[in-house]
């Protein structure tokens, strides 16, 4: 397939959106059990919230350019039933919603108490709509995922590896962001997000690299035989009733020499785990903004390009149609 | 129930590609608006067709065949293109199951596109939506046309009768017969997209002669004689028998 730039900043901006989000929920959640400090609901949820929404509206804003009519958007959330595109619609704003609402509760201090869970532990406004939020952050990766991964002839994305993997990056980028934004804070948080995001970018690794293993041994169930129906073993394409393309020859093919896409699937391998895990070792040990903030571009870079492979390498057979001018 | 659909007689095509140029000039001065047309001529021409007409060899030389490949949007009976829509553009017709795009209605996001295995769908580069094979159906229920011509262009147009058309579930329509008869076949069933539009095979009439029916035998009404049978060279019954 060819990688739509708008998609790419798409789907890795709102999943690290949706990550920081999870992120600052999470500490939330731990210092109600008092496990980890609390922080200042304005200064550290309430701003983070606003990062975390403004990576959620620039990956709603890179998604109009995908549209050849960005004027109908509103449309696509007509059919939800049957298609996850229409779901994410759905589920891309409600999350936003939430987000929104979570950290305009912390920044205005009107968090009232709803009940008391057991012993000590209160349920006050912003835990439940947190807790909602997350609710929505996960349908979201669901939802992303699900599109890609129900396309059953696209056989590279057919699979549940696609949804654990958006899960996996999302988390991995907005950990690593919830810890250089705890840095910038001078939040006690700095360690607690940084041990997760190392925990998150390693199991990404595993799950990545299980579909890339995956991917590598999968044998394709459309052959040109099957395209146009004629057993024969040699079959060669003459002519495809066009010279100069079509939408055809641009929107199936990501048209990159053998040398590029291998390029590209080794930057994304190298700036999506190791390079980022050592930038935030060096920066949990030395207690570094810049060096943590380094960390989350460099993942972010490389996950621009394991977007750019993950659409790349997906093999449409409607391609079979397309082998030679 | 109806389903109208196409059947492609590979064994009659010859590549002409009057099914293409008929069925642009139809459908770009069609109700449901134009077909972009980009740099016809001059470098790298481009543009929107909803039919297409490849070639294929099939077979090592001297021993192959040269096959003519029309390829158009195959409605699908159960057609992926259509769940995935988020709009409800993509739909798929309850009374003749013609698959269509509501023009009015597409984003053009192409995730239709996506899920459709036979590339049968086009972003129109102009119009900005997604554009497909709609059968003619402006033109095969127009009242005003002579019955005869109630056909989608590219039938009509086709000089050697190579594409017919009509309701593949009745089964006795003219297609329906083709298919059964004539050993028609669906495109890339792993998939499970049940093609309303079938193709007709390469046929070749053979006849097997055996060697037996070219070599005159014995009359039949002489007794058998023991093995081994003669050579073929020796004289016949025929040759040394007054009758």
């Amino acid at each position: 397939m060819h990688p739509a730039i708008s998609v790419i900043f798409l789907t890795t901006l709102i999943g690290a959106g949706q990550g920081l989000y999870l992120a600052l929920y999470t500490g939330q959640f731990y210092s109600a059990f008092n496990v980890l400090p609390g922080q200042d609901p304005a200064r550290f949820y309430a701003l983070g919230s606003v990062i975390a929404l403004l990576l959620l509206v620039a990956g709603l804003a890179s998604s109009f350019l995908h549209l050849g009519r960005p004027e109908r958007a509103w449309r696509s959330a007509a059919m939800w039933r049957t298609s996850w595109l229409s779901r994410e619609v759905i589920a891309l704003p409600a999350c936003m919603a939430a987000v929104a609402a979570w950290g305009l509760i912390h920044y205005s201090g009107w968090n009232p108490l709803l009940f008391t869970l057991s012993e000590a532990f209160d349920i006050d406004l912003s835990m439940l709509v947190g807790a909602i939020g997350t609710l929505l952050c996960f349908a979201l990766f669901l939802c992303t995922g699900m599109i890609y991964a129900c396309i059953k002839q696209l056989q590279e994305w057919a699979t549940p590896l696609t949804v654990i993997n958006y899960i996996m990056f999302g988390g991995a980028s907005g950990f690593m962001l919830a810890t250089a934004f705890a840095a910038w804070q001078g939040s006690g948080l700095v360690d607690f997000y940084g041990g997760w995001a190392i925990v998150m970018t390693v199991i990404a690794f595993v799950t990545r690299l299980a579909s890339l293993v995956r991917n590598a041994r999968l044998k394709h169930k459309s052959t040109l035989q099957s395209a146009i129906g004629i057993r024969h073993a040699r079959i060669e394409q003459k002519a495809q009733g066009a010279m100069a393309g079509s939408f055809n020859t641009r929107e199936y093919f990501h048209g990159a020499s053998p040398r590029k896409y291998r390029f590209v699937k080794w930057v994304f391998l190298v700036l999506v785990f190791p390079l980022p895990l050592l930038l935030l070792s060096a920066g949990l040990a030395v207690q570094s903004f810049g060096l943590l903030l380094a960390a989350f571009v460099v993942q972010y870079v490389g996950l621009l390009a394991e977007r750019w492979f993950f659409f790349a390498q997906a093999n449409h057979p409607q391609n079979l149609y397309y082998q030679t001018v | 129930m109806t389903q109208l659909a196409l059947v492609i007689d590979l064994n009659v095509c010859v590549g002409c590609h009057a099914c293409v140029t008929s069925c642009k000039e139809w459908n770009t001065s069609g109700t449901a608006g134009y077909l972009a047309d980009m740099n016809p001529f001059s470098k790298d021409p481009t543009g929107t067709f909803f039919n297409r007409v490849q070639t294929f060899e099939v077979g090592t030389y001297p021993n192959t065949e040269t096959v003519h490949f029309p390829k158009s949007c195959l409605h699908c009976e159960d057609p992926p293109c259509v769940p995935v829509c988020p709009t409800g553009a993509s739909y798929k017709r309850e009374s003749d199951g013609i698959v269509l795009v509501d023009s009015d209605k597409c984003i053009g996001c192409s995730y239709c596109s996506w899920a459709c295995p036979y590339g049968a769908r086009e972003l129109d580069q102009d119009r900005k939506v997604m554009t497909k094979c709609t059968l003619c159906v402006d033109r095969i229920y127009d009242e005003s046309l002579p019955e005869k011509e109630r056909k989608p262009a590219c039938v009509n147009a086709c000089p050697t009768n190579a594409r017919l058309f009509g309701d593949v579930s009745d089964p006795d329509s003219e297609v329906s017969i083709a298919i059964r008869d004539q050993g028609g076949y669906q495109l890339m069933p792993e998939w499970g997209t049940q093609p309303a539009n079938h193709y007709l095979p390469r046929r070749k009439t053979r006849i097997t002669i055996h060697e037996d029916e070219l070599i005159r035998v014995d009359n039949p009404l002489r007794k058998e004689r023991m093995l081994p049978m003669p050579d073929a060279g020796d004289p016949t019954l025929d040759e040394t028998t007054s009758w």
